[in-house]
């Protein structure tokens, strides 16, 4: 096979050729320009087996069926649901059928579920066509996010964020006794705890995403684990992803 | 060149050359309003470019004039084909770039760093787009056409280049010159666009990878 002409893990430019053979396949955000491949994006180059991809930097959050988002109430038209902001290019739409409980149009109105401005932590059910997406609420980890507070994160960042199996994540939760969701598409919310030192976890990860031990850093950063005297809560299952 | 100077922008940049100093910064993509102006299989580039008041000696009326309006048409089109708007149809890519100190060449100024702020936005991109403006005075070629410079020309001629796939995406001339200038002055012009080309990629590299 032939040599690669940027290295695995190496910073690539838009436009950048990574490899000049048939042998390879273009993957998430490459493309084949002639014999060669090329980045789309800012990013990382990874590979795996035959397949070139790009880990991006930077750039909108798009959804993928299964992934655990947090919402916001934008709109009620009519009695058919309610449209969601979901921090990516087109707005989500989630259905009566899409949430837990029957409610009845006749009688209650919509904005007794869900007002508008309301946060909620939700499931991607369904996409179909690229501004048809469908959430739901159908799903153990899915719940209404009440108090606390929503930053805003770099959503290429949020596989970062969560770690290995949830590593990174369950260590911040650990260590300031706080209680932590992460939306896939680049929200987090967060409630108790010392809510500054994950501030400045959070800014850390941010800053130094791509960087190795981050791990290690971070935990510098928290110090010793608090003795969380908080009684159990349903807590979230973040999603496992691979970095 | 500086990536990234606007933190509530997704992508940013300023780029300095000579005097003249432009700022970008990108937005998006995010849904295209007013509605009937969504297209259906590709995303919308809009291009705002503006002078602010202070950039040159005259001071500069605020708002849209005949000028702006052109250079952000140009501009536009001159990014259009470095960009895979088709990946977000119906949505737009709003790019506002402002002069903030003019000194000759601010549309080619304007480019390199929209481009770069492209870029630095995380959208799919074909390839970086560098720009320089070219021209003739007397009998001199001359490349960055700066301030006094540019009133003396025969003519000036800016050019935006994609340096991979070689392919020119602004071209205008204002002036007369001959085919045998012209193809002299389009070399000098691609030559300087690939220079600014590795300087765009070195200052997405600092901004990234520190």
């Amino acid at each position: 096979m032939t040599e690669l002409i940027k290295n695995e893990r190496e910073f690539v430019v838009p436009g950048d050729e990574i490899v000049k053979s048939m042998d390879y396949l273009p993957g998430r955000n490459c493309f084949r320009e002639g014999d060669a491949i090329c980045a789309r994006k800012i990013g990382l180059v990874s590979l795996s087996g035959r397949v070139i991809s790009v880990i991006p930097l930077n750039g909108a959050y798009v959804p993928k069926v299964g992934d655990m988002v947090i919402a916001t109430v934008e709109d009620i038209p009519g009695t058919r649901g309610w449209v969601m902001n979901i921090n990516s290019p087109y707005r989500a739409f989630l259905p009566l059928s899409g949430v837990r409980d029957f409610i009845d149009t006749n009688r209650t109105s919509l904005d007794s579920v869900y007002r508008i401005g309301d946060v909620l932590y939700a499931k991607i059910h369904s996409i179909s066509g690229i501004d048809m997406i469908d959430i739901s609420m159908q799903d153990p980890r899915a719940r209404k996010l009440r108090g606390g507070r929503i930053i805003k994160i770099n959503s290429s960042k949020v596989p970062r964020m969560i770690g290995k199996q949830g590593s990174m994540i369950s260590m911040i939760k650990d260590r300031t006794a706080s209680r932590i969701s992460i939306g896939q598409n680049g929200y987090l919310w967060m409630e108790g705890g010392d809510e500054k030192k994950v501030m400045e976890a959070i800014d850390m990860i941010d800053r130094e995403a791509y960087m190795n031990g981050l791990t290690d850093k971070v935990s510098k950063l928290l110090g010793e684990p608090k003795p969380a005297p908080r009684k159990e809560e349903p807590k979230a299952e973040e999603k496992e992803e691979k970095k | 060149m500086e990536a990234g100077v606007i933190p509530n922008a997704k992508g940013s940049a300023m780029v300095r050359m000579g005097n003249t100093v432009a700022v970008a910064a990108v937005y998006g993509p995010r849904e295209m309003h007013p509605k009937h102006k969504q297209i259906s299989d590709r995303a919308n580039l809009n291009t705002i470019y503006a002078m602010v008041p202070f950039s040159c000696t005259d001071r500069i009326r605020p708002g849209y004039s005949r000028r702006s309006q052109e250079i952000c048409k140009v501009t536009r089109q001159a990014l259009e084909p470095a960009v895979f708007l088709e990946d977000y149809p119906k949505a737009a890519i709003d790019v506002y770039i402002n002069i903030i100190s003019a000194n000759a060449g601010t549309r080619t100024a304007g480019i390199n760093a929209a481009s770069l702020a492209l870029a630095d936005a995380g959208i799919p991109m074909r390839d970086l787009v560098a720009s320089v403006a070219t021209g003739k005075i007397g009998n001199d070629y001359v490349m960055d056409l700066a301030g006094k410079e540019e009133e003396e020309t025969v003519c000036d001629l800016p050019v935006a280049y994609m340096p991979k796939s070689k392919q020119i995406t602004l071209l205008q001339m204002d002036g007369d010159l001959s085919p045998e200038d012209v193809k002299k002055v389009m070399e000098l012009a691609i030559k300087g666009c690939e220079k600014i080309y590795k300087m765009q990629k070195e200052a997405l590299k600092k901004r990234w990878i520190k």
